[in-house]
């Protein structure tokens, strides 16, 4: 396996992160204005991402940055060419990072309404289009000779475009749902878990159907055989209907688990698809970008190998550390992990 | 076409130094505080005294309100290099990528993370590892700019590469990663965050007495501040002066137009105001004052040395690069190096004053002199901006210094309006956040310091939670 295809590999790893830890704490925003009954509430939804959220976006940050550093065309190619998605998503993403640091520096109701409503724009419509933009890649937008966008912001828009949106968008409000009911205790967590038994039908219907058309798009569109995409989609239809019976048995962390891998499913579905093509063309499909047109130099991919090979198990180590001194359930005495422990955990709770 | 093609880089222009600038209002205060709140957070380690704490939250406070704005920006940051400037992206990204990618996985991701831990975790971690918390984070952010550094130094004074197909690749990460601008670079932006955080730290403690509250404690925060605002002032000019050397062998017409000098000198006097002068056609300023043979020894380290002139680099970089035009706005770069200058040397002059009153114990009642410090906050910010107008603008008119020309490394599939569009965009949701970022640090910067012992709910709600009274001291 040469340098470059270890790189398509850790871009879509990079980005299944961001889906798996952003995905909870967009989650969170989603519910801001259905679950909780008073203020008190929402602060503790708000406290439950709160220290977390920036470490998850960070995973965005070096998708982002190993994009232009191990595929400078690529980046340079989606960047430019889904400019007003990108400029949407930045706005968004920007009025929900200050929604966390500003919501509590004044005590007015009107002040806390206005960036708890931010928040939770900014949590509907960023995964939304990223779902969109994640889609695109494989759905195919035109591309010139020069691999340069030749479309506008309306090319990005289809049926399965939007229905991946769309399809994130469920997945990311159930997985918060979930991640709700492992860091809260008492009556708030139980209507957590209702609220994540009940939105795990249309994720369930949504994601699975997403894959699945994934798997038809990689074949039409970038003559994938069925064979390899099939075998994330199909893992990701598993997850997805485990979690059907998991929210509704309440056992909480193999709950999370399941909307985790579901996160994760759909960008595994993606990138299997896409492979070995990292933005595929349409209606040229000659024009397509590919891992090895598209990719830096063999020194520099040896060079952000290393720092990948040396930082990104550390990473994985800290964050995880941090979840662990954070493991303290909110607005009850019960004490687990969020990620360890589960079934013990989920007793306490219940009992 | 030409015309319509030259507005998409004219307003992708705007867009960027709209971005950057307003990013570095933010980042530095970051780089500066953080250490300050890090370091008064270890004196409450240390002598377990509550003042250290109340100030620790105090100003923990302001550098989270603060931290908010610059995360959102940085992210624009990254994406706008492949959203306006494809071809830039696609030229550079085999040298330019790397530092990114690195900066994201080795620093900001560790910023991020101790951050969180730091807000969060005053009751889930023992004191000595709550400590550990701010101080990673603090040093995250002084890796994370010194990795954007070598990236922006790369674009001033490119290094360890070669050209293939057209397209940079890296050849040499350890002459990246050394590259001497980035490394003075990096020492002067450093030494910038520190002024930023002493400076805010005086203004803010002055404004404290002026209103004659909590004058014990802010005392103490005077006295840090001044302790770091008049080494890190002194040697910020002794800094920026071996900057101005550096540049002056990398980018010799960015000093000459800095400089406003047409024509070749030897030696070559400092200007330090002048009207006129500012074009090739009226070359000869009508009024200057300036200080004989100081340019020389500033720009080459000898009093007898010689500076090129505009009109001597433009002859030259034609020569090498053909016909076209190779000066930066000169009136534009003189005025940024004098603001930048100016302000520099006032802000050491007010750390000596401070410095001088409060080992005189007069520090507090000397009204005159605290309005100074409070309005001085503002320094630093106008000295940055006009640095980074100098270094950026001084460039033009390269993207990447003698390699490519910014006017070629526009994204080729947008269209004026949707640039326009996208500006109005971001103009409106910076002055937006701008105001309420002011208005929120204007608040937190005149409370009381929260009492220990008056509770305050979680983090957020605080800003920085109380430590519980029980564990607070446990392990120290």
């Amino acid at each position: 396996m040469g340098l470059e295809v270890f790189w398509f590999i850790l871009i879509g790893v990079l980005w299944g992160g961001y889906f798996l830890l952003e995905g909870f704490d967009f989650g969170v925003g989603i519910l801001l204005p259905v679950l909780p009954r008073d203020e008190r509430e929402r602060s503790m939804m708000f406290e439950s991402i709160g220290p977390v959220w920036d470490g998850n976006e960070v995973w965005l940050v070096v998708a982002a940055g190993a994009t232009f550093a191990a595929f400078p065309v690529w980046y340079a190619t989606m960047f430019s060419g889904f400019y007003i998605a990108l400029l949407l998503i930045l706005v968004l993403l920007i009025v929900r990072v200050v929604s966390f640091e500003w919501r509590e520096k004044r005590d007015s109701p009107g002040w806390r309404a206005t960036w708890s409503w931010a928040n939770t724009i900014g949590s509907l419509g960023a995964p939304f289009l990223w779902g969109m933009v994640l889609a695109n890649l494989i759905h195919g937008v035109p591309l010139d000779y020069s691999h340069a966008f030749a479309g506008d912001f309306l090319d990005l828009f289809s049926a399965y475009t939007v229905v991946a949106g769309l399809s994130v968008v469920a997945v990311f409000a159930l997985h918060g749902a979930t991640y709700l009911t492992l860091r809260t205790a008492g009556d708030f967590r139980e209507r957590a878990a209702a609220t994540s038994s009940r939105l795990s039908v249309p994720a369930a219907v949504l994601g699975i159907g997403i894959v699945a058309w994934t798997v038809v798009v990689a074949h039409n569109r970038n003559s994938r055989g069925i064979l390899p995409t099939i075998v994330p989609a199909a893992l990701t239809v598993v997850v997805l209907i485990l979690a059907l019976g998991l929210t509704r048995t309440r056992r909480s962390g193999w709950a999370f688990a399941a909307t985790a891998l579901g996160a994760v499913g759909f960008v595994a579905t993606i990138f299997t698809g896409l492979y070995p093509r990292v933005l595929v063309s349409n209606p040229t499909f000659a024009n397509s970008l590919t891992i090895s047109n598209a990719a830096s130099g063999h020194y520099a991919l040896q060079v952000i190998t290393v720092v990948a090979a040396i930082f990104t198990p550390l990473v994985v180590l800290y964050q995880s550390w941090t979840y662990y001194v954070l493991r303290k359930r909110l607005g009850g005495e019960a004490v687990q992990s969020p990620l360890g422990s589960r079934r013990k955990g989920s007793e306490l709770a219940e009992g | 076409m030409i015309t319509v093609a030259s507005t998409v880089v004219d307003i992708s222009r705007v867009q960027f130094a709209t971005t950057s600038i307003y990013h570095f209002l933010f980042v530095p205060l970051t780089l500066g505080l953080a250490p300050l709140v890090a370091i008064m957070q270890t004196l409450w380690h240390r002598t377990r005294d509550d003042g250290w704490l109340r100030l620790t939250r105090f100003f923990g406070t302001l550098l989270l309100i603060n931290f908010a704005i610059g995360v959102a920006t940085g992210l624009v940051q990254e994406f706008q290099f492949g959203m306006n400037w494809s071809v830039y992206s696609n030229f550079v990204g085999g040298v330019f990528g790397a530092p990114l990618a690195i900066e994201g996985l080795a620093a900001f991701m560790l910023e991020a993370t101790f951050l969180g831990l730091w807000i969060f975790g005053w009751n889930q971690l023992s004191p000595r590892l709550h400590l550990a918390t701010i101080w990673i984070a603090a040093l995250a952010t002084w890796l994370s700019a010194y990795l954007i550094l070598v990236a922006n130094s790369w674009m001033q004074h490119p290094v360890g590469y070669k050209i293939v197909d057209g397209k940079a690749q890296l050849t040499s990460v350890g002459a990246l990663l050394s590259n001497s601008f980035a490394l003075t670079a990096w020492l002067h932006t450093i030494l910038a965050g520190l002024i930023f955080g002493s400076i805010m730290m005086l203004g803010v403690s002055c404004w404290q007495f002026l209103r004659g509250r909590n004058v014990e404690l802010f005392h103490r925060a005077a006295k840090l501040a001044l302790i770091v605002a008049v080494p890190v002032t002194l040697i910020q000019l002794s800094v920026g002066n071996r900057f101005g050397a550096a540049v002056t062998s990398a980018q010799g017409m960015k000093i000459a137009a800095s400089e406003a000098q047409w024509n070749t000198c030897q030696p070559c006097g400092f200007s330090l105001f002048q009207i006129g002068g500012f074009s090739a056609q009226n070359p000869n300023p009508t009024v200057s004052i300036t200080i004989p043979r100081l340019l020389s020894w500033m720009a080459t380290g000898s009093f007898d040395g010689k500076v090129q002139g505009l009109n001597q680099l433009q002859a030259q970089e034609q020569n090498a690069y053909g016909p076209g035009n190779y000066m930066p706005d000169v009136e534009l770069m003189y005025w940024s190096m004098r603001v930048m200058a100016m302000l520099g040397v006032a802000m050491f002059l007010i750390a000596v004053g401070g410095a001088v009153l409060y080992s005189r114990r007069k520090l507090e009642k000397a009204r005159w002199f605290l309005w100074i410090a409070l309005v001085a906050i503002a320094f630093p910010y106008f000295a940055a901006t006009a640095g980074w107008i100098l270094t950026e603008m001084g460039r033009q008119p390269w993207i990447v210094q003698n390699l490519l020309k910014t006017s070629q490394a526009v994204s080729p599939n947008l269209s004026a309006a949707t640039v326009a569009a996208s500006l109005g965009v971001f103009v409106l949701l910076y002055v937006t956040l701008g105001v309420v970022d002011f208005v929120l640090m204007r608040r937190y910067a005149r409370i009381d310091p929260p009492q220990v012992g008056a509770g305050g709910g979680f983090g957020a709600a605080t800003g920085v939670a109380e430590p519980a009274r029980a564990t607070g001291h446990g392990g120290g």
